[in-house]
Formats: C-alpha cells, sequence, structure tokens
C-alpha cells in the first residue's frame, strides 16, 4: 500500500498528487512511468512521473479524470492509500549532451514534458517551451515551466489566455525566427505531437515524442502497448515510451486507443454514481 | 488386495456444453472412496520406476499407500516433503509424459492416476487440515528469489525449509507467475494458488509484490547493498511473439499473454470487472500449445460462438496436452491443421474482419526433428472473424540480462545455466523458462529444485572459506 502524502488540485479536471513510494523514488527519471492499481478491484493504468523526491522518497502523479479508474482515484485524498504502485517503468528520456532543444507540451502532457524541460535546464541545456490547453481554465504548471524555461510561449486554443492559437504556430515561429535546436521534445495529445512531427519534418529537426498506449502490466509480458515505428512492432512499456517521432505510425496509435472507448464510457458512469450515492 | 482393473477411475467433469459457458473449475476431482479405491491400483513396485518419471522426484509409491490407508494428511506431509505445490502439479503436470508414463501397470492397460491422486491428497489437507507448516530452524543466511512463478516459490519453499531467510520479487501484483495471469481459472482455480502461496508464506517465505527486477533494483545491488548471498532467477519467458504479418496491430488482435492476462489476473471474465476485454463473436487462435488452448477455451466462455485454432502442422504435432485437446474438442473448439495466416484484414473502425490464410503441406524434418509445412501454392482463403489471438511462444524478458554485468545467455535471451542452475555469475542461480524457454510447469519447478539445492551448498561452502 502506497500512501498518498499530498494532493492538490492543478485545475477542475487535472490532480497532482504526491505518493510514499521510497523504491520508485530512488530509480525514477524523466520520461520513465509507474503502473498503479487505486484498489483491490482495480485496472491497472500507465501514468508518467511528474516528479521525485528521492530524499523523501515520494513520487509525483499528475493526472486527469478521463474515466472510472481516474475518476476513483481522484476521489482519495491526503493520509489514503493506493493498493499498487509499481516503477519506475520504460526508458528514461535521452537529455544528454543536447544543447539548445524546444520542448512542447499539450494539455496534461505538460505534466510529463516539465521534467523533462527540468532535468534539461538543470543540465545547463537552453530550454524553449511551448506549452497549449484548450482554454485557460485549464492551465497547469505554467510557474514551473517558466522557472525552467529561457523562452516561453503559453498558447490557448481560443485566445483566453496567452496567445490564440496552437502549439505548432508558435514552433514554426520560433523555427522561423532562426532558432536551431538539436531537437524538439513534444509530449502530449496524439494528435499534436502528429502534427509537431509534420512540422519539425519539412525543417529536418530530431523529434522525439512520448507515446502513451493502452497499457496492463508494463514490463513487456503482453504487447498490448505495441505500436509502429520506422515498419517495426514495438513495445511503448520497454522500448519507449520515447520514441522518433517521424516514425510513428500515428493513425494506427489514434484507432488502437479507442478499443475500450465504450466499455470505458460505462465505467466512468458507474465511478461516477457511485460517488454521488456517497455524498447522499 | 491390489485393485486390478485396467482403468483409471474416471474423473467427474462439468457436462462439455455447461462449462464451455463458465469459469469454474472443469473437473471436481475424487471423492475419498474413489481416492482409496485408485490408489489400491499402485503395485509398490520395488524400483519405483514412477518417481524417476517425476521432475521433482515425490516418493509416490509411499504417498499412494497412505492414501490406500486412508491417511491423507501423511500422504500430503510425504509428497511435501519433496514437492511445494502439489495441488497445482496434480492439476497442471503432463503425467502421460512424465510419471505416470513410466507406470508399471500401464504397460497392459492404464496407469495408476498418480496426478489425480497428488491433487486429491493436496486438496484434502488444504480443505481439512489447519497444521501449519513446521519453520525450519533459521540459519542465518539470506537469499533472493525473482520471480515468483512455479520455478521461483518452489526455490523459495525448499530454501526456507533448509532454514533461510527468504524474500520473493515480483513484478506484477500478485504472486503466482503463469499459475495466477497464464492458466485460466477453469483448469486451475486461483483460490488453490492462493492457498498454496499462503502454505509457503507460513514457512516464512516473504514476498514482495510490484518489484520489477532490473529497474526498481539490480542483481548487484540485492547482493552488494541488501546482504542476499545468493540470488536464484526465475523471471520465466513472458515476452509474446508476433508473426509480423500485415494488420497484426489492429484492435482486436491479442497476444495470448495479453488475453490471459486481461481474463485470468485482471478477472476480466467478471460481469463486474473494471477491467476490459472484448467479447468476440468469432475468434481466431494462432498456435497449438497449452497456452492456445486456454486461450481458445477461454474466448468461448466470454460468449464466442465460433473459435477455431490455426495451427501450421498437423495434429500429430501438436505441442499441447493430449487431455486439453480433447476437452476443448468436447467445448466445440474447431481446428484447422496445416493452415497459416498470412495478413489479417482489417474491418470497420480498426478492427478485425478476418484472417488471410495459406494451406499447408509437412516437408522434410527440420532442425527440432519435425516436418518443415510448406506452403502449398495458390491455396489462399479468407478465415471470417472478428478478433485474432496470436499464441506463437513466448521468450525470456531481456530487462533482467540487460541490467546484470557478466550474466551470459543464448543468442534468443535464455539465461545459460548448468543442470544446477549455476550461471556465468558467482552466487547467481537461474531456472525454469528463464533458461529454457517456454516449457512446463513441473520443469520450471524441478529447476527450482535443483537450484535450491545448489544454492545451499554454495552459500555452505563459502560459510566454511
Amino acid at each position: 500500500m502506497y500512501k498518498i502524502v499530498k494532493k492538490r488540485e492543478l485545475n477542475p479536471t487535472v490532480t497532482l498528487m504526491e505518493v510514499d513510494a521510497p523504491f520508485v523514488a530512488r530509480k525514477a527519471e524523466p520520461g520513465q512511468f509507474i503502473i498503479l492499481r487505486v484498489d483491490e478491484e482495480g485496472e491497472r493504468i500507465p501514468l508518467t512521473v511528474a516528479d521525485f523526491d528521492r530524499k523523501k522518497g515520494t513520487v509525483t502523479i499528475i493526472f486527469q479524470i478521463v474515466g472510472g479508474t481516474t475518476e476513483r482515484l481522484n476521489h482519495l485524498n491526503e493520509g489514503d492509500f493506493i493498493q499498487d504502485f509499481v516503477g519506475p517503468l520504460g526508458e528514461p528520456s535521452h537529455t544528454e549532451g543536447l544543447k539548445k532543444v524546444a520542448v512542447v507540451g499539450g494539455g496534461v502532457g505538460c505534466a510529463i514534458a516539465y521534467p523533462v524541460a527540468k532535468k534539461l535546464h538543470e543540465q545547463g541545456a537552453q530550454v524553449h517551451s511551448v506549452v497549449g490547453f484548450r482554454n485557460k481554465d485549464l492551465v497547469i504548471l505554467e510557474e514551473e515551466f517558466s522557472a525552467v524555461s529561457d523562452v516561453f510561449k503559453m498558447m490557448t486554443d481560443d485566445g483566453s489566455y496567452g496567445e490564440k492559437g496552437l502549439v505548432t504556430d508558435a514552433l514554426k515561429a520560433l523555427i522561423e525566427a532562426g532558432n536551431e535546436y538539436d531537437e524538439v521534445i513534444a509530449i502530449g495529445p496524439v494528435v499534436m505531437m502528429k502534427f509537431v512531427s509534420l512540422l519539425t519534418k519539412q525543417y529536418g529537426i530530431k523529434t522525439v515524442v512520448s507515446m502513451n498506449p493502452i497499457m496492463i502490466d508494463g514490463t513487456g509480458m503482453c504487447g498490448c502497448c505495441r505500436l509502429t515505428v520506422a515498419g517495426k512492432t514495438r513495445f511503448a512499456c520497454v522500448d519507449g515510451p520515447d520514441f522518433d517521432g517521424h516514425e510513428v505510425d500515428y493513425d494506427e496509435i489514434l484507432k488502437r486507443a479507442s478499443t475500450y472507448k465504450e466499455f470505458e464510457a460505462k465505467e466512468r458512469e458507474k465511478a461516477c454514481n457511485l460517488f454521488k450515492k456517497e455524498v447522499r | 488386495m491390489p485393485n486390478m482393473s485396467l482403468k483409471k477411475n474416471p474423473m467427474p467433469a462439468q457436462e462439455p456444453d455447461v462449462r464451455n459457458k463458465n469459469f469454474y473449475e472443469v473437473t471436481f476431482g475424487y471423492t475419498a472412496e474413489t481416492a482409496i479405491d485408485e490408489a489400491k491400483r499402485c503395485l509398490n513396485c520395488k524400483n519405483k520406476p514412477c518417481m524417476g518419471g517425476c521432475p521433482v522426484r515425490i516418493h509416490i509409491p509411499e504417498f499412494i499407500q497412505k492414501v490406500a490407508e486412508g491417511e491423507f494428511e501423511e500422504a500430503y506431509h510425504i509428497i511435501q516433503q519433496t514437492s511445494s505445490l502439489p495441488a497445482v502439479c496434480g492439476r497442471v503436470c503432463p503425467q502421460e509424459t512424465q510419471c505416470e508414463q513410466k507406470c508399471v501397470r500401464g504397460i497392459k492397460g492404464e496407469p495408476v492416476a498418480i496426478g489425480r491422486l497428488e491433487r486429491f491428497v493436496a486438496d484434502w489437507h488444504n480443505a481439512n487440515s489447519c497444521d501449519l507448516p513446521v519453520k525450519a530452524e533459521p540459519n542465518g543466511h539470506k537469499a533472493a528469489v525473482i520471480g515468483s512463478g512455479p520455478a521461483g516459490l518452489t526455490c523459495a519453499g525448499d530454501l526456507a525449509k533448509r532454514g533461510y531467510d527468504v524474500t520473493v520479487f515480483e513484478a506484477l501484483h500478485l504472486a503466482g507467475g503463469v499459475l495466477v495471469y497464464g492458466i485460466p481459472e477453469f483448469r486451475l482455480p486461483k483460490a488453490i494458488v492462493q492457498k498454496e502461496i499462503d502454505n509457503l508464506k507460513a514457512l516464512g517465505v516473504k514476498i514482495e509484490t510490484n518489484m520489477v527486477i532490473g529497474r526498481v533494483l539490480s542483481i548487484d545491488e540485492l547482493m552488494d547493498e541488501y546482504g542476499f548471498e545468493t540470488v536464484f532467477i526465475g523471471s520465466g519467458a513472458g515476452l509474446p511473439r508476433f508473426m509480423n504479418i500485415p494488420g497484426e496491430n489492429l484492435k482486436s488482435v491479442y497476444s495470448a499473454n495479453e488475453f490471459l492476462t486481461r481474463v485470468n489476473l485482471m478477472k476480466a471474465y467478471k460481469e463486474d470487472s473494471r477491467t476490459p476485454v472484448l467479447h468476440a463473436k468469432k475468434v481466431c487462435v494462432v498456435g497449438g500449445g497449452n497456452v492456445a488452448m486456454d486461450a481458445a477455451r477461454s474466448a468461448k466462455r466470454l460468449g464466442a460462438e465460433e473459435v477455431t485454432i490455426v495451427y501450421r502442422r498437423s495434429r500429430a504435432e501438436l505441442p499441447a496436452r493430449a487431455e486439453e485437446v480433447e476437452h476443448a474438442e468436447e467445448e466445440g473448439i474447431v481446428f484447422k491443421f496445416l493452415t497459416n495466416p498470412t495478413a489479417i484484414v482489417e474491418g470497420e473502425n480498426g478492427m478485425v474482419a478476418g484472417m488471410t490464410c495459406v494451406e499447408m503441406e509437412l516437408g522434410e524434418p527440420d532442425a527440432s526433428g519435425r516436418r518443415r509445412p510448406v506452403v502449398k501454392e495458390g491455396s489462399e482463403f479468407n478465415i471470417e472473424c472478428d478478433a485474432v489471438i496470436m499464441a506463437l511462444g513466448t521468450s525470456p524478458n531481456p530487462l533482467i540480462k540487460n541490467t546484470t554485468k557478466g550474466l551470459e545467455t543464448q543468442k534468443w535471451g535464455g539465461i545459460i545455466a548448468d543442470e544446477h542452475g549455476q550461471t556465468s555469475r558467482e552466487g547467481v542461480f537461474a531456472g525454469g523458462d528463464a533458461v529454457t524457454g517456454a516449457a512446463t510447469v513441473i520443469l520450471a519447478m524441478g529447476a527450482g529444485k535443483a537450484a535450491a539445492e545448489a544454492m545451499d551448498e554454495y552459500v555452505k561452502n563459502k560459510a566454511a572459506r
């Protein structure tokens, strides 16, 4: 059992939790993830390590409430326990030797992009960050992100905060302005990563994306998280989650992600009803 | 008076058309009366050939004599001296190629039903005895076991019986390895696995779940920082193979490992499960081993109208146990032999609409001695289905290999170890599928047992130096 030592709502649908998990905290690196089960009956879901404190032995996760399990997780409070919490899993992001990097984060993907930006900043790299949200209410980690960035661009779809437009607009402007990046790191919705990759391909800039397919065990034993990269089948949980953005088959990923859509909608409703009853 | 019947006492079972709609255990097991009666078929041979067929060398005639006398608890203690998981082995061992194959009664008629008797004794003990196993006197040495499958659990049990302070590290949230995620409830009820694991815990074995060795801790750290003097690697062969044919990444294509993990470990067969699984109507399972049988029979129980096993060789080469193949056929599973898929056809919305196959014929024997299947020209045809399960075998996960300095492995990933489990690293032993590639539960247990003995010797020799 793993104790929740801190809980903070970042926006109405995104929550941060700091979890007591000393073994995970000892080894975790940016880009890696954990798998958790909320309770005895729970499913296993993957969440990226958003931060860690090796001394305190805690790991921070940030999740968006999108279905039954995240709904149930969000219902837990400080002092409560998570049944299972295993990690760190996956390969850490490669940051060595990078001097100038554009980090692009979309929505809750910013929670994953932030530790990478932070590590790059700590290594002395020049970090240009572009973050995008649908609107002002959904903005997360603005302060944290801008603190580790040399250039920081905030974009919203509706222009309610920062600049109006997509992350690709801002990234294009930065490239056109003459910035030469060793690498672009894009983390967010699959569609966003696809369009960032299409853009950077035109300029020949190496681009790394972080994949978030459906997972079960997260240790390489089932292939549920498989995807096609450069024409070859790879397992995101052990070969990734980071891959070359120019080689990933995004359309296949989008299809696979929708496999259990109907089931998930029902699960979410079930979880919501459960908590409504408890409130009464 | 020995019972000279040429046939085994039959095993009562659920009717095929009833059981193929539920996940309850297929067979019910012997009653005390049928067990005593069957036990009397044993001639108590002097040279005990049956024992030579058992990888953990259970004292078979001895325990069977106790059953014949109605002394079930004593029979259990005899089995327990050499086997840590009798309720499991009595159920899943291929006795026809092991102990029972060597049984003298099998020369003329059927062999003694050793497996069924073992199962009866273990179930009787688990239901009727409150005796906790006696913990061994601690010997002051620490041993680590990586993986809680049959190899690891056996090794841990044997080390605990020798007085070791044993910790088992398991990557998943439940101990048991393939016994909990692979073999379905209807062949091996999970409550029975849990009971066997509880028995091991009562012996003093500690089990740490959610510990992925190679990520959370390395073998070097276990030995250098945590004081484990010897380590056993029983991490199995869990990496699924795919065919690399077009359409293999469509939505309703599963590896057998994924399908079975969802169904067994995550209990997706239950109505209220929070882990989803697709309930397909027409399912094709590719492969011919026990895993293929388990996947096919599970798919049927999830409500599939038609389940077809597609195998590229002929019936004679099926690697699955004869009993599992018979059970599958009784339950309505269709077999298509000498058939090999070449592509999976995409239907609506990224789902499977069918599978393109070719007919095969058997040519010259290959390196494994089996006749190599070759494609019949122009034989392409289509099977309509809405889901495909790939049960093509598995290979060892490279995580431990990649994170352990000086641990030598085969080209295909298997850890190199001698018959005592000794690897290229001092103090590090390995056994089971991690060494051999996907094999059987009982072979893994035999390897765990041999390694425990060698580990004990290693630690004692080191202490004496």
